[in-house]
């Protein structure tokens, strides 16, 4: 891995090549770059300009005007900060504590043996189904919730230990990956049936709480494999001289996974960042984020291109600095997740 | 769920280190059950919060796809319908919705699904003869095959001429030609990038940004640049003769928008690792054949791409995995037209719902969830099993 950025492939590209070569990530270079240049000119367009037809080139085809960015900027004034500021929150906090809570779970699954009985299992699905059958019948739901954990811990501390079977770690990492196969429009209407009786809707709780559960998966499948990487003979040096597991974790394996954590920071932020779907269920103006507030630019007189490009930028300015700071975590991060996945 | 506090660990098997010394004072007691609970500590919070926001809200959606949900005054009533809404989406009235309308099949149609059949046979018989062959493996197999023929037949009556493609369909499109592009685009950008090139860092960075932009701002980007009568490429629209009507307006012209803008932005995800791949290979087998003498293509077909193909398969599994979720570029772009053109399994689901008709959203939901959940199953244990093993 040391060698990983370092390490040009031997090929000496013959001046053929080269050529070749160039022309062809010139041409990818302006197939990425058009759509974003094309964004910026139509921030700085008049209305007029963008319907009156292609205009390219800023002073020779049309006036660049700051009418979209004054609108933006200082008549929405706190109409657009609001949105930003709630787009930063959500996504930093989620993201972090979806690292927080995915990475000590991808230690554990790394390090430590589970054994979860099928019996368990089973009766705690069976409560489940038991409260839904109880609410149903005309129960209010707090009873009913309570009434199915007594009956599950009951259940648990005398029948279910009984049953011998058990599953691996293997087991429970696959299931816990797996809830990224899950569409989450399969999952929204509940969740929003659920945050809509704890009275959090349109708050930056339920977003934070949605994205870090949307995330975990992702976050654990990542750093699992990054963990599973690190030399175990510190962790029992550190062991012998005393330290907790707490602290292990804290002092030994975190600061040894920097890049691991910081590309999948990334790849988590960007995704809270830019969500759209969830965001467009659970908030309304109190919590809307960015991507919302874009797509309300779409009003009843057609869409506010100009507009809409301001907002675009400014949404995506923050990411794209990012990005390119920590460009070489990314692809390190991302990679050793991908070989052992 | 229940950790078996009698398993010692395996660090303090190996190093031969006990905590519990028989605590003296309340605070090393403490200290003690902290130590001994850490297992469960460490992977609870996760379980719960997947087990409250996944598991249960997915039971709760079971329960709404097999129920149809009425607004009252003051409240809902839900009444226990069975499998009715499947049973709309699947065989019913709103079947061209879902799969779309099925025409006669054409002999192409026959062709490709006699190719398919024969292919599916001849798998199952070479597995039978090979080295791994157990039972349950077959019954596994000719189950995945049987489906799948049922998919193939549904997508060579749908994609005709005369067939409509549904929702699903357009979504398999979505999928597997959004993904074939961007990892064919993704690996020939990591293969030239890897060249000793001047300025390639420039370039790398350059390709990641896509990545990075909201797809609501993408699906808002390319709805400008499509746009044939002010977008950018208008002159060339009135050059080839599609100036005064917009090609976003016909069912394949708003598809193929579709997928580019899917491609544009997701190819950057499938360079950026293919490209770590590429540069954290082993250089000796390729100095080697340097010296033997091997072409440039020999090369990477028998060195570089056998080496970077357990990080393909995995790539491509994350994208097929995210992909089958896509709804923010066709609700943007196109919003799911003309008709129903480009309306994918989740924007689908995302209509119902706002039409009120939450069994109906949930159902679809629903299959798209099996949907996803067979392609990933066959596509781990028949394709990416072989390539990654020995890794």
């Amino acid at each position: 891995m040391k060698n990983l950025f370092n390490s040009p492939s031997p090929f000496k590209p013959s001046p053929g090549m080269m050529v070749i070569s160039y022309l062809i990530l010139g041409f990818w270079s302006v197939v990425v770059l058009f759509p974003l240049y094309w964004l910026v000119i139509t921030s700085f367009k008049l209305p007029i300009d963008v319907n009156d037809g292609p205009y390219y080139i800023p002073f020779v085809d049309f006036q660049p005007s700051l009418h979209a960015w004054k609108y933006i900027l200082v008549d929405l004034g706190n109409d657009t900060l609001r949105p930003f500021f709630n787009t930063v929150v959500v996504g930093v906090v989620s993201s972090v504590i979806a690292l927080v809570m995915g990475g000590s779970a991808a230690y554990a699954l790394v390090r430590f043996q589970y054994r979860p009985r099928i019996g368990v299992i089973v009766t705690f699905l069976g409560c489940i189904a038991l409260m839904i059958v109880a609410f149903n019948l005309g129960v209010p739901w707090p009873v009913a919730v309570i009434a199915g954990l007594v009956i599950f811990f009951l259940l648990w501390q005398t029948i279910g230990r009984r049953f011998k079977r058990a599953l691996g770690n293997n087991d429970i990492s696959f299931w816990l990956i797996s809830q990224r196969m899950l569409p989450p429009v399969a999952v929204v209407i509940p969740i929003f049936i659920i945050f809509q009786q704890l009275s959090l809707l349109d708050t930056r709780t339920a977003l934070v709480i949605t994205y870090v559960a949307v995330n975990l998966p992702i976050v654990i499948w990542l750093l699992r494999d990054y963990f599973q990487n690190i030399p175990i003979e510190l962790e029992e040096c550190a062991a012998i001289d005393g330290a907790s597991r707490y602290r292990i974790f804290w002092s030994i394996v975190l600061p040894l996974s920097v890049p691991g954590l910081v590309a999948t920071f990334l790849f988590v932020l960007v995704f809270a960042w830019n969500e759209y779907l969830l965001a467009l269920f659970l908030s309304r103006a109190h919590s809307q984020t960015m991507p919302l507030l874009i797509v309300a630019q779409n009003a009843t007189r057609g869409p506010q291109w100009w507009y809409m490009s301001v907002l675009t930028l400014i949404m995506i300015g923050p990411v794209i600095i990012m990005a390119i700071f920590l460009e070489r975590y990314i692809a390190k991060g991302l990679l050793v997740g991908a070989v052992k996945g | 769920m229940n950790v078996d506090g009698n398993t010692p660990d395996p660090v303090a098997q190996l190093s031969g280190y006990k905590d519990s010394q028989g605590p003296s004072s309340r605070v090393s007691r403490l200290g003690g059950w902290m130590e001994q609970a850490s297992s469960s500590v460490f992977v609870m919070p996760a379980i719960l919060v997947v087990l409250l926001l996944s598991i249960f809200p997915l039971v709760i959606s079971l329960y709404l796809s097999l129920s149809r949900l009425k607004f009252v005054k003051g409240g809902f009533d839900i009444n226990y319908v069975g499998f009715a809404n499947y049973k709309k989406l699947l065989f019913g009235s709103e079947q061209r919705h879902f799969i779309g309308k099925m025409a006669d099949i054409s002999w192409i149609g026959w062709l490709i699904l006699g190719a398919f059949v024969v292919l599916a046979l001849f798998g199952l018989w070479r597995y039978s003869r090979g080295p791994f062959f157990t039972k349950m493996g077959l019954f596994w197999r000719t189950l995945t095959a049987l489906i799948f023929t049922v998919i193939v037949w549904i997508l060579v009556r749908t994609l005709n001429v005369e067939g409509l493609p549904g929702t699903m369909v357009n979504t398999l499109v979505f999928v597997f030609v959004g993904i074939a592009f961007q990892y064919s685009l993704g690996l020939i950008l990591a293969l030239l990038t890897t060249q000793n090139l001047p300025g390639r860092r420039f370039f790398r960075i350059i390709f990641l940004l896509p990545m990075m932009i909201t797809p609501v701002g993408v699906g808002y980007m390319f709805r400008m640049l499509t746009d044939t009568g002010k977008g950018p490429f208008n002159p060339i629209w009135f050059a080839v003769g599609l100036g005064d009507f917009s090609w976003v307006d016909t069912a394949w012209g708003a598809r193929i928008a579709v997928i580019i803008s899917d491609t544009w932005q997701w190819t950057p995800f499938m360079f950026i690792v293919l490209l770590a791949a590429l540069e954290g290979q082993a250089l000796e087998p390729i100095e080697a054949a340097l010296v033997d003498g091997a072409s440039r293509w020999q090369i990477f077909w028998h060195i570089t791409f056998p080496q970077i193909l357990p990080v393909s398969t995995t790539v491509v599994l994350i994208r097929f995995i995210e992909a089958f979720k896509i709804i923010d570029l066709p609700h943007i772009l196109t919003r799911g037209g003309p008709g129903i053109a480009t309306e994918s399994l989740t924007l689908h689901s995302f209509l119902a719902w706002r039409s009120l008709d939450l069994g109906g959203s949930a159902a679809v939901a629903y299959l798209l969830l099996i949907l996803v959940t067979i392609f990933a199953l066959a596509y781990v244990h028949l394709i990416r099993r072989r390539f990654a093993e020995g890794i």
